[in-house]
């Protein structure tokens, strides 16, 4: 008889709410079965691992292999990670602690800014701003160095075009910078006065309590910035297609051309007039969905690893 | 009674914080105020009367909160620690802070929490570290129920179990006073009476300065005891006497429950 005490209104509602939640779930279910059967004739013909694997991708031969894209978006994302993460966190950690309030909200709505930037226009400044600068001013002398003094680098260094992977590094590293580091800015502001002021009466300096009591309760807020950055970047598309060069040409060099699961999708998808070639982008964004599943999973595994060890404390 | 010389550890002397404007302790005057050595003295009086806006002046804690401001003296062994260029830093290791809420680091293990402040202050030598870590957790009554785990996080530990954790820190650098800040607030009666047994037992190498809401707590433990109201101290004195026979009018009335 507990329907009787429960309110109708509130009945509905709840019923409204799980109606919704469960959209969102049938959703995403969907949309990876879809990919999934789109992509089946290239999945079955070549096998899920020997997609993935093979490093061929050549349209008018029918062959198709997502190696040279799985390749390109793990450089591209994790460099990219890589290259944001202490600037970020240096920047976050300048606003949260150090920075007096009218230059941290400067600082802020700067941050805001650059992640509502578009970033097909980040995709316009690589092309017509960074790239060049990158060539003339980076690339070409490093090439003629390296042709002098050092030949054995030619190989790794590549064409010095201005656009590939550098570029596409360097562009996706300053549109992931924002979200690293107002995640952790908040993260930093959310520590308890208790845990910083026990530090301080250990007498402990500023940097002493960032190390000691700050940091490691962030840390949760600050994995999860990274984590947030990384999906962004292996998603990213529009920019990145702009100025990695579109080649799937393997070994990728530094300097030279390269292409990512979302820029191959991004660049093929309307000229992909045969049907194997159209179900191979479509399978190639079900390993994209893949990835991007294993990345949040990955994410929600850390974050519950720290979130039990500052049990209580936050 | 008192029998023994007393020997003034610290004191304030016309001690004044203000927040903003009009809010704070002691604007009628400033709070001049002895600490004993070697002896327990209890901070009461109601919620918002100023008794823990005191006790954070005593080792510069209103340093960090930009709109505070102190004026007056506080004296640790007749030197003014707002005197200019005293390093707040180095008051506070000399005047450790416990706080309500137990605050162990919850990342680092329970050994590396008591050996924070070692760290801070240089102490590398492992042999000198694990003996300062086992004295000050003996010290604080904790050293038979960690000793087998002192590698595991401080998080495991129960709530009464993280505060003597965070007094056995705050002894580990050697303080000479011990502030504490409504220490027992979040225990439970059990905990309560394992860190009031452990400050009776430090008060012969370590003055401490306890700020509680528990007038029980105060006449079963302190030597000496202040009774703060709206931001003023309106009585201090040997606890006996405060307890039975108090000065003022307001006294007597707060002690014996009628109002706070």
């Amino acid at each position: 008889m507990r329907w009787l005490y429960t309110h109708f209104g509130d009945r509905i509602f709840a019923f409204i709410l799980l109606l919704l939640a469960t959209g969102v779930m049938a959703l995403a279910l969907l949309m990876a079965y879809e990919l999934y059967r789109g992509g089946s004739p290239v999945l079955h013909g070549f096998g899920l691992l020997g997609f993935a694997l093979d490093t061929q991708w050549d349209p008018v031969r029918g062959k198709f292999g997502a190696w040279p894209y799985i390749l390109g978006t793990l450089i591209v994302s994790l460099s990219a990670l890589f290259l944001s993460f202490f600037p970020a966190l240096a920047t976050a950690i300048f606003v949260a602690e150090y920075a007096p309030k009218w230059l941290a909200q400067i600082i802020n709505f700067l941050l805001d800014l650059m992640a509502a930037v578009p970033s097909v226009v980040y995709g316009l400044w690589g092309i017509f701003v960074l790239a060049p600068w990158l060539r003339d001013k980076v690339q070409l002398p490093l090439y003629f160095w390296a042709s002098e003094h050092a030949p054995a680098l030619l190989p790794l260094l590549g064409v010095p075009t201005g656009y590939g992977l550098m570029s596409a590094i360097l562009i996706l590293a300053s549109m992931v910078v924002p979200y690293t580091a107002a995640l952790a800015r908040d993260a930093i502001a959310l520590v308890p006065k208790e845990h910083r002021e026990a530090a301080y009466a250990l007498g402990a300096t500023h940097w002493e309590v960032l190390r000691l009591a700050i940091l490691p309760l962030a840390r949760g807020g600050i994995l999860a910035g990274a984590f947030l950055a990384l999906g962004r970047a292996v998603g990213e598309t529009m920019a990145v297609t702009m100025v990695i060069g579109n080649s799937h040409k393997l070994p990728y060099t530094i300097f030279g051309g390269a292409a990512t699961m979302p820029s191959v999708i991004a660049n093929e998808f309307t000229e992909a007039v045969e049907d194997l070639h159209l179900s191979a982008l479509i399978a190639v964004g079900f390993l994209l969905f893949l990835v991007a599943m294993l990345v949040n999973f990955t994410a929600a595994y850390v974050l519950r690893r720290q979130e039990r060890l500052v049990k209580g404390a936050l | 009674m008192v029998t023994e010389a007393l020997d003034v550890h610290m004191e304030s002397r016309r001690l004044v914080v203000r927040y903003g404007q009009r809010v704070g302790v002691g604007l009628g005057g400033g709070v001049t105020l002895p600490i004993y050595r070697h002896k327990i003295t209890a901070l009461i009086g109601p919620s918002g009367c100023g008794k823990t806006t005191f006790l954070r002046a005593l080792n510069r804690m209103h340093d960090l909160t930009p709109i505070a401001k102190v004026d007056g003296e506080v004296l640790l062994d007749g030197e003014n620690i707002y005197a200019p260029g005293v390093d707040p830093v180095l008051v506070r290791r000399r005047v450790g802070m416990v706080f309500q809420k137990p605050t162990a680091f919850p990342t680092l293990s329970i050994y590396d929490n008591v050996a924070a402040g070692l760290k801070l202050v240089g102490v590398r030598d492992k042999a000198r570290l694990d003996e300062a870590v086992e004295k000050a957790l003996r010290a604080a009554a904790l050293w038979d129920e960690v000793k087998d785990r002192l590698r595991t996080p401080a998080s495991s530990l129960s709530g009464g179990q993280q505060q003597r954790l965070t007094i056995a820190r705050a002894l580990a650098v050697g303080p000479e006073v011990l502030l504490m800040d409504e220490p027992t607030a979040s225990l439970d009666p059990i905990s309560t009476q394992a860190i009031e047994d452990l400050l009776l037992s430090l008060k012969d190498h370590v003055t401490i300065v306890i700020v509680t809401h528990n007038m029980q707590q105060a006449a079963r433990i302190s030597d000496f005891t202040a009774f703060f109201l709206n931001g003023e101290m309106v009585e201090f004195g040997p606890t006996e006497n405060l307890f039975t026979k108090p000065k003022d009018p307001r006294t007597e009335a707060y002690i014996t429950g009628r109002f706070g």
